[in-house]
């Protein structure tokens, strides 16, 4: 029952994202949207159809911009068409329907709401139509390529009346007829059967890992049973357990026996005895690490990635990947309330000319565009702001895009602990479950090849952000009310990796029949790993139950008992009865064989700047005036710096009304804040910065570095809007390559050897971290392997919001300050890229303790009213930080290198403009406040160099002659290169 | 009657009930928020409040089209109980989503007017969150805008289907002779615009939100409970430091001139 409209929007969408993969088209398409709906009531009995289309006109279709029409099944809508333009085109409709057993809330919405107006249906199932002309070479890509998501959609020429019954693909409601106790023969497989076993099931357990299976199994006198063994391989998985980082590994001449707890929680846990730091509440522990935001209060906050999901389909990816992270949220404690999200993307160039497309992938920029609608949905929909993020673009991320999406929580602080007890009820709060994303911790634990799109199709997940916030509404009262004792979320490994994690100390049994699900047919094993979104695990003591269950039914919340915690320490499954797996916990959680990986790092031998600086301005002839115009405005355009205002108005970054520095400042509001700033509680003027920092080229040459840098930024970030650098807390996210190579884990190694070692130098804890490795893509005989990739999120308490700052100038006559000292930095710069050369001087933090000297000076300066605005130096250095101040203010401003405080090395111009040193910040002083300044920064690097200008100019001075203009250009020429003209549309 | 009170109605994704209640609370109304499954339950709930706010989200995941899911479900259980309250004195508000809810319901711009009206796509094609600026129509008789005549109102907006649309091609330009036009969009000179980006969406006349023949009933896109404190603004770091203090903040200001309107006459 299409319901013919023209949604140009779509069509629009169509042709541009069939441009990006070569289609050219010209298309013309005709679009339209239904619903395929049988009926539980006699159309002829209920008066007709004339008062059932009524019905369907008013609140199926939009009465004032759709057309309705109502057709048996079997028609097509162009039958239907009363224009004769469109009945005079010969194509075919094209239907694209979700494959049977993929959420479709719409249709679900359809059927509830149809059944309350008194219109009963058996089933609905949404459709979107489409009528396309264009090069008939072209158009199976087309359909296949750009109208279908091969992995949750199929696509129907033509007739609908095959299709308009529950398809034969869902299986029979008949459970009984299924087997339910299915055994793998274990016990006398050799090791190639062994490995065979793992690799047909998807199970990505390594042959000792199936013998400790074995051995246990033999020792038990039985073999596994299908569902013991998916228990283990998600339990085991690289996702859930994190086994390399955590695993033994030979670095060098060293043994390192757990990565993790020998660097970054162990500088936390040094940090904690030498600094006390009682403000840390829960770290490492958790599905969030929480600090305290005040003396009720606890903040939570964890950044997850979901980069295979994304590679595959970048919406579904980074819809699902917020949805999770978002979770992660409600499950820490007994519920902390997501108040605010950020998302950073890795992808490849999105100007990347199509032939230059390895087999298998998608473009870059559906891609892009794809995980920025993704997120946008998730995050808009659940009503969290998301206000921070980073685009870093880099051809190697091509076949695998890196999603990283956090959320920030707010936990009373007496609902942070959490222990189920004996006897507590096991209740799954929230969505249904089905098979969509089975497989997707294991999954995620393999490289992405050619074939994954149709291999792993069933390991995507599909995202419903209402369900998500009804089940957030019903969880937070339910924590206000004390009706539970523990809760955790259903994440990689579904049910099995929650009830597991739950009941380690305690012991669990399950009746896997009565788990809600969306259709029949799941097998229990099915049932127990699928990775349905939308659901939480809870622990309720009985005496509670009933006033959980009526809260939930209350807000349309579906709640349900799976089970009890035991006192046994033994994991029961049931299925009607019969049990169908039964593991210690012991042998779960700790049986796993330690994996033992080799490491080295080939350090790379400094390389000498290459083509060398030119000639120039130190001594050998004078320059050219503005010779450096050029370079600077190349840099603002590239991808990583440009503009994001194209994503950062898609988000709703301003719901929940705690945005009181926002992610876009300035007059015109072009302007790159450093970090946003929420308020937690809008009755409290204590408030919180998010920031980040990730530098993934100077990763290519010294990881180490890479983590100092990241490290300085994050920090400098929320530094830079009012944060306490006393106060801030970090999280890591390492995305790698495949760690078997002994050359990428001993990258992996040294980086994480760094996050330890300047936690401690800058006293801020690790209190929460993320690895994702094996972010490979191979087609034929090539491997593509991303670069080194460290993200450090940063969460910063700012004592009062009313003293923050923002990064645009604010009036023309006010001093420009730089605080921090200049290197000679220019290995893996921005400049460099830009001007195609190589070596250099690598990026460092060389003396952490001033960098923490300066942190505090200008934490100080900030809270004492001194600072106009603000902005932390990096990508571009200081000619990109002072461009930038100076458009998002909308005034000119003039600067002199010569009185840049600097290292020796740094006589070049170019230097001086473009060298990447962490730990500088640029501010806007009012000249009756400078003497206040001086003094606060007298033991530090810091100068004046510049003044705010009426003008709209930006003019920079040379190192050697003050009176030479090495940059000078007018501020629309900036403006024009720093926004490129970007949206959703141009990109 | 110092504290009117203020029933505020959340669905299953309605997210912006908490900082709506905190503006009505802060502007003085006396608020009680609750799902909309109670009022369903037991529509004489409504006698209790003297303004029903709906307020923004995307309930039921406007899976049928922005708010039409709450609209047919409050169309279907309570009937013309709405339309009574109205008759009987009572306010209602809709913001953002809950705009979208009272259009497709059919309350504004009301049965009378003879104009039948939706909330579409934004011309740009997708979801946008920016600042705007709103100024208020010629309409002193209505409680919600006798106190705000002649502002010129900051506040936020941030959807993807606020662009207003009529069946009948004359709609807007009726709409605005019928005095129905509550807000709009206009540019840093006042004037009312269709250009993107002081108008999100592209509506008509600058439309930015729609008052029904009695005044009683009101609906906007934009999110004035989204700045009621001085630092929600974008600019306000760009204050002078010698110290001028921040005046009432807009979103606020609306609040408040609502609590006025109602506080000062028993009977609106």
């Amino acid at each position: 029952m299409p319901s013919g409209a023209t949604i140009p929007h779509d069509a629009h969408r169509i042709c541009r994202d069939a441009a990006d993969l070569g289609l050219t088209g010209p298309w013309s398409i005709q679009t339209a949207r239904g619903f395929l709906i049988e009926p539980a009531f006699d159309l002829q009995e209920r008066r007709g159809t004339e008062e059932f289309s009524s019905v369907a006109r008013r609140w199926l279709s939009d009465p004032v911009v759709e057309t309705l029409h109502l057709l048996p099944a079997g028609e097509s809508p162009a039958l239907q068409t009363s224009d004769p333009a469109s009945a005079s085109n010969g194509s075919p409709w094209i239907h694209v329907l979700l494959k049977p057993g993929v959420t479709d809330p719409q249709a679900d919405n359809a059927r509830a709401l149809l059944a309350t107006l008194g219109w009963p249906v058996n089933s609905v199932r949404g459709v979107r139509s489409y009528r396309i002309d264009g090069p008939a070479d072209q158009r199976e890509r087309l359909v296949s390529r750009v109208l279908v998501n091969d992995a949750v959609e199929m696509a129907i020429q033509g007739n609908l009346a095959a299709i308009s019954r529950p398809s034969p693909a869902i299986r029979p409601a008949n459970a009984n007829a299924q087997p339910r106790r299915v055994e793998v023969p274990l016990r006398d497989l050799e090791d190639d059967a062994l490995i065979e076993v793992s690799r047909r099931g998807q199970l990505a357990l390594s042959l000792e890992e199936m013998k400790a299976i074995q051995t246990y199994f033999r020792d038990r006198g039985r073999e596994p049973t299908e569902i013991e063994l998916e228990t283990l391989a998600q339990t085991w998985s690289e996702h859930c357990s994190h086994k390399t980082l955590k695993g033994r590994i030979e670095f060098e001449d060293q043994l390192i026996t757990n990565l993790l707890r020998e660097t970054v929680f162990r500088s936390t846990r040094e940090l904690v005895g030498r600094h006390g730091l009682d403000w840390l509440v829960s770290v490492f522990a958790d599905n969030s690490g929480v600090i305290q935001f005040d003396k009720e209060y606890g903040v939570s906050f964890k950044v997850e990635t979901h980069n295979h999901p994304s590679a595959i389909d970048p919406y579904g990816g980074s819809n699902t990947g917020l949805g999770g992270v978002i979770r992660d949220a409600l499950g820490t404690g007994r519920g902390a309330k997501p108040i605010c999200n950020t998302s950073v993307f890795c992808v490849a160039p999105p100007n990347l000319p199509a032939e230059q497309l390895p087999p298998g992938t998608l473009h870059p920029r559906r891609v892009l565009r794809g995980v920025v609608a993704g997120v946008r949905d998730y995050g808009n929909r659940m009503g969290i702001p998301t206000v921070n993020g980073a685009l870093v673009v880099d051809p190697r991320y091509v076949g695998n895009p890196l999603v990283f999406c956090g959320t920030v929580g707010l936990i009373p602080l007496n609902a942070v602990d959490k222990t189920a007890r004996p006897g507590d009820l096991i209740v799954v709060l929230g969505g249904r479950t089905g098979r969509d994303g089975i497989h997707g911790a294991t999954f995620s634990s393999l490289e992405l090849t050619e074939e994954s799109e149709t291999v792993s199709g069933g390991a995507v997940q599909i995202g419903n952000p209402i369900t998500q916030k009804t089940l957030a509404d019903v969880l937070i009262q339910a924590r206000d009310r004390a009706l539970f004792r523990s809760v955790t979320d259903c994440g990689a490994g579904g049910f099995s990796s929650a009830i597991g994690e739950m009941g380690e100390q305690t012991g669990a049994v399950v009746d896997l029949e009565t788990a809600p699900l969306k259709y029949q047919g799941l097998t229990p094993t099915e049932i127990w790993i699928s990775e349905a979104q939308e659901r939480m695990i809870l622990a309720v003591p009985p005496e509670h139950w009933e006033a959980l269950r009526e809260l939930a039914a209350g807000e349309d919340v579906e709640a349900t008992v799976l089970g009890r915690f035991t006192d046994d320490r033994t994991l029961t499954l049931r299925y009607q009865g019969e049990v169908v797996g039964q593991l210690g916990m012991e042998f779960l959680h700790g049986g796993r064989p330690d994996v033992l990986r080799r490491a080295r790092h080939n350090r790379v031998a400094p390389q000498p700047l290459k083509p060398p600086l030119p000639g120039g301005s130190s001594g050998q002839g004078a320059p050219p005036i503005a010779t450096y115009n050029a370079d600077l405005l190349t840099i603002l355009s590239h991808w990583d710096i440009c503009s994001k205002e194209w994503i950062v108005r898609q988000y709703d970054h301003e719901v929940q009304a705690r945005t009181i520095v926002k992610p876009l400042v300035g007059p015109q509001g072009h302007g790159p804040g450093d970090a946003a700033v929420i308020l937690p509680r809008p009755d409290q003027p204590r408030g919180l910065a998010i920031g980040c920092g990730i530098n993934n080229r100077v990763g290519d040459l010294d990881p180490y570095a890479m983590a100092g840098l990241a490290i300085d930024e994050a920090i400098r970030n929320v530094v830079a809007v009012g944060a306490d650098p006393s106060r801030v807390a970090l999280l890591d996210n390492f995305c790698w390559g495949n760690t078997n190579r002994p050359e990428t884990l001993g990258s992996l190694v040294l980086a994480a050897q760094a996050c330890h070692d300047f936690a401690l130098a800058y006293q801020t804890p690790f209190i929460s971290g993320k690895d994702s490795l094996n972010n490979e893509y191979r087609h034929g005989q090539t491997t593509l392997t991303i670069p080194p990739t460290l993200l450090i999120s940063a969460l910063g308490i700012v004592p009062d919001v009313q003293d923050c700052v923002t990064m645009d100038l604010k009036r023309s006559g006010n001093a420009l300050w730089i605080v921090g000292q200049t290197g000679p930095h220019l290995a893996g710069s921005h400049w460099t890229l830009a001007t195609g050369r190589t070596g250099g001087v690598i990026p460092e933090v060389e003396e952490a303790a001033l960098n923490l000297r300066i942190f505090r000076a200008i934490h100080q300066a900030i809270a004492s009213g001194l600072v106009r605005s603000c902005h932390d130096l990096n990508e571009g250095g200081l000619a990109v930080g002072l461009a930038e101040m100076a458009l998002a203010g909308g005034l000119g401003l003039s600067a002199q290198l010569h009185l840049l405080p600097r290292d020796e090395a740094v006589e070049h111009d170019a230097v001086a403009l473009f060298a990447e040193t962490p730990g500088r910040f640029l501010l806007e002083v009012e000249p009756d406040r400078e003497p206040e300044l001086a003094t606060l920064t007298r033991d530090l690097p810091a100068a004046r160099i510049g003044q705010v200008l009426d003008e709209p100019l930006l003019s920079i001075t040379g190192l050697h002659d003050p009176a030479l203009a090495v940059v000078s250009l007018g501020l629309d020429q900036v403006r024009q290169a720093f926004l490129r003209d970007l949206d959703d549309d141009t990109l | 009657m110092s504290s009117p009170p203020v029933l505020i109605l959340r669905a299953p994704g309605t997210n912006c009930d908490e900082e709506t209640a905190r503006a009505w609370e802060l502007a003085g109304a006396a608020v009680e928020v609750h799902h909309v499954n109670r009022l369903l339950e037991s529509p004489r709930l409504l006698d209790r409040f003297r303004v029903v706010t709906i307020p923004g989200g995307f309930s039921y995941g406007d899976d049928l089209g922005a708010g039409t899911i709450l609209a047919a479900r409050l169309t279907h259980a309570l009937g013309d109980a709405l339309t009574r309250f109205v008759e009987q004195g009572g306010l209602i508000l809709g913001i953002c989503n809950g705009f979208q809810v009272l259009v497709r319901t059919g309350l504004l711009p009301g049965p009378s007017t003879g104009v039948s009206a939706t909330l579409t796509h934004n011309d740009v094609g997708h979801y946008v969150t920016r600042w705007v600026r709103l100024a208020v129509g010629p309409r002193p008789d209505s409680p919600w805008l006798t106190h705000l005549q002649d502002a010129i109102l900051e506040i936020p907006s941030a959807h993807g289907e606020g662009k207003l649309v009529t069946t009948d091609p004359e709609g807007p330009q009726r709409l605005d002779q019928q005095r129905l036009v509550a807000f709009r969009y206009v540019d840093a000179q006042g004037q009312p615009t269709v250009a993107f980006p002081d108008n999100p969406n592209g509506s008509p006349r600058g439309i930015a939100g729609l008052i029904d023949p009695s005044g009683r009933v009101l609906g906007l896109m934009p999110h004035p409970e989204r700045f009621i404190l001085p630092y929600h603004h974008p600019l306000w770091t760009r204050r002078d430091p010698a110290g001028d203090h921040f005046p009432t903040p807009d979103g606020l200001r609306f609040f408040q001139a609502a609590v006025r309107a109602i506080t000062s006459s028993p009977t609106t």
